[in-house]
């Protein structure tokens, strides 16, 4: 049965269910429970949204683990750990303290595989925050997805909505590589409709949440959404988009997008991250690569600017993709 | 005018009871205003433990530097950042001490020695590694003063630096604010040792522990320190423990603290409830004196937030300035 979700409840519950199916899932984090040691409340924060929140009264603190601020020590330990028969949830609140531990996910978690000579296997889940929006300002609010999708043995996931925060954390804990899961702070309240029951959604296959014969516009995250605004406002100049949410990054479905640009023609690659080297730029250059042909104009990133998040919100609010810019770049390509 | 028992003359005895009292306000003010909706983000407040800050910095000169964390605006104003620059900065105008590009977690002054509050834990302590060494180099006995929280002091990067400075011999000093949690974890979940002195001890570092709610305990203590590395002594440990009057940051329910714990801190472990009552005890300041100051303090807070509220915010050239010193 499907009830109404937010993507924060989605998480939670992909959490819960996968807990309670495998007794070898643990989730550790900074104050994913709260209250450790202190005289209020057990499960006092339940992460610093509410995003774990309930877990430790249903799993106890064996498997819910809150962690001392040291984050190069509890994600290696969770990738330690995931060496050696867990499947742990780490919790990296903030994606951008990724640089405090990275480390112990670039140049260990994802490499132990092929290092190894293929005898080692690493299920290991890294979830945390990215994305701007909320007035972080500059170490709190980065899309920093290139980064790791740069890395091989990494997997990568950004999802736009309930129902696909779902499923693909219930794949990323049941995979058996190391997977970056990037939530995006401004979709925590976003609601879908989302089954009860457990479900996975395969890595490596991207959804169309709108199909048209106009323009791809080939985004992620939360740029889904504003694809979907400029899609809508462009409908009324009848422009007919296809927005193809990729959902992960890495493994990235060059299929989907290929066959949509195939259609459509023109390529517009949406991208919360700073542009060089970014996700779009890599969409574009494959599509340039494999599907030259297909290409009635030049294919277009609308990427944030090559500058940190700012914080003051006039100067955010322009450095986040809007819908407006991405409708201009879709007008101009047909002109 | 009776003795001064105080290791301090009046007048700089004044200038810290406004340091302090300039926190309070400042912070206080930030409590309501943030409650308006007027705040953009993360605001993480320093009332309650002022007299840390404060104590330690009436030793520093623009000279020495200082490393803050995300609870930084209490280092700010006691570093001497000017408190309007900091509340335009806050509101995120144009006319911020950092042009409205860092906001709160990031309010930095240079000039003054402020190397920057900081979204990171356990950043500051490396950096100011580097500002001891700068100044070691240079020769011009300044201090490097590198702040964290009980929580942060778990940090590898802390710890990393706490050896380096001492392998080095660095003036750094490592001052944890001890105010028992980190975000709603307790120190006593977090931290397995007893003693911040043996946990230096462990890195060859003396350590030395404070009442962080008593200014003068802060003041004398740091004083030694700090003298200590300006000679060539090497890296001191100064653990300030202390309790923050708000939650972790605005919005926080705190339903991690044990009940009637924010009152008990307000009546009993207010550092500028127990300053005053020193300095008046003694008969070095009056009350009527500490009063007048209040009410410039609150004048020029009030003024500030006036201020920052007019103030023209940045425009979109703003936005794309100040990645590079040059392109
Ligand atoms: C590297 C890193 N990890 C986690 C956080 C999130 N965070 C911000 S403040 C905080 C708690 C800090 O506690 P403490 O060091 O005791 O300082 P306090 O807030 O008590 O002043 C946490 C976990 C962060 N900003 N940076
Ligand atoms: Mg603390």
């Amino acid at each position: 049965m499907a009830r109404n979700l937010s993507m924060k409840d989605a998480i939670n519950e992909a959490l819960d269910l996968e807990m309670r199916r495998d007794p070898t899932v643990i989730i550790m984090g900074e104050d994913i429970a709260g209250g450790a040691g202190a005289q209020g409340e057990e499960d006092a924060w339940g992460g610093v949204l509410g995003v774990t929140k309930g877990l430790i009264g249903k799993y106890g603190a064996n498997r819910v683990m809150d962690t001392p601020l040291s984050e190069s020590a509890y994600i290696g330990a969770a990738v330690g750990a995931a060496a050696c028969g867990l499947r742990p949830v780490a919790e990296l609140m903030f994606l951008d303290f990724m640089g405090v531990c990275f480390d112990q996910i670039f140049n260990q978690a994802a490499k132990f595989k092929y290092m190894f000579g293929g005898k080692a296997q690493t299920p290991v889940v890294i979830r945390g925050m990215v994305g701007g929006g909320f007035r972080a300002a500059a170490q709190h609010s980065q899309m920093l997805t290139p980064l790791f999708t740069h890395i091989p043995g990494l997997k990568v996931v950004c999802p736009s909505n309930a129902y696909d925060a779902k499923g693909l954390l219930i794949q990323s804990i049941r995979d058996n590589d190391p997977v970056i899961f990037c939530e995006h702070k401004n979709l925590y309240a976003s609601m879908a409709d989302v089954p009860a029951e457990s479900y996975t959604i395969p890595f490596g296959e991207a959804a169309i949440p709108r199909e048209g014969k106009h323009v791809t516009i080939v985004a992620y995250g939360l740029m889904v959404h504003r694809a979907l605004e400029a899609a809508e406002t462009l409908s009324k100049e009848k422009i007919d988009v296809e927005v193809v949410d990729l959902r992960t990054l890495s493994p990235i479905d060059l299929d989907t997008i290929i066959e949509s640009v195939e259609k459509t023609g023109h390529l517009v690659a949406v991208d919360e991250a700073n542009p060089r080297c970014s996700i779009a730029a890599d969409v574009i250059a494959s599509v340039t690569e494999h599907a030259f042909k297909a290409l009635k104009s030049a294919p277009k990133a609308i990427t944030a600017p090559h500058t940190p998040v700012p914080f003051t919100p006039v100067l955010e609010d322009l450095y986040i993709p809007s819908a407006e810019r991405i409708a201009d770049a879709v007008r101009k390509q047909l002109k | 005018m009776s003795n001064n028992p105080f290791p301090l003359p009046k007048e700089k005895l004044l200038e810290a009871y406004t340091k302090m009292k300039t926190i309070r306000e400042f912070e206080e003010r930030l409590h309501v205003e943030f409650a308006k909706g007027d705040i953009p983000g993360f605001v993480h407040l320093y009332a309650g433990e002022e007299a840390s800050g404060t104590g330690i910095m009436m030793h520093l000169e623009d000279k020495d530097r200082i490393a803050s964390t995300h609870r930084g605006h209490g280092h700010c104003i006691a570093k001497g950042v000017e408190v309007e620059g900091m509340m335009a900065e806050i509101y995120g105008k144009v006319t911020g001490s950092c042009r409205g590009k860092g906001g709160s977690m990031h309010i930095a002054d240079l000039s003054k020695g402020m190397m920057g509050a900081n979204g990171i834990l356990g950043a500051g302590a490396p950096l100011i590694c580097g500002a001891a060494l700068a100044s070691k180099f240079r020769g011009d006995g300044g201090v490097g003063i590198t702040f964290f929280g009980d929580g942060a002091s778990n940090q590898g990067t802390v710890l990393e630096s706490m050896n380096l400075a001492a392998v080095w011999n660095l003036p750094v000093i490592f001052v944890v604010e001890n105010n028992g949690y980190a975000e709603s974890t307790s120190i006593d979940y977090a931290v397995a040792v007893d003693s911040y002195i043996d946990r230096a001890a462990g890195f060859g570092i003396p350590g030395v522990t404070v009442d962080g709610t008593d200014f003068f305990a802060v003041y004398e203590a740091a004083g030694e320190i700090i003298k200590r590395a300006r000679e060539g002594g090497g890296p001191a440990f100064l653990e300030c423990k202390m309790v923050r009057f708000f939650g972790h940051f605005e919005g926080d329910a705190q339903t991690y603290r044990a009940k009637g714990e924010n009152e008990e801190n307000r009546a009993n472990k207010d550092c500028l409830k127990i300053f005053r009552s020193k300095v008046a005890g003694a008969g070095v300041i009056s009350e009527a004196e500490m009063n007048k100051i209040d009410d410039e303090v609150l004048a020029r807070i009030e003024a500030s937030v006036q201020k920052a509220k007019k103030d023209p915010l940045p425009t979109a050239k703003d936005l794309l300035t100040d990645v590079y010193v040059s392109y």
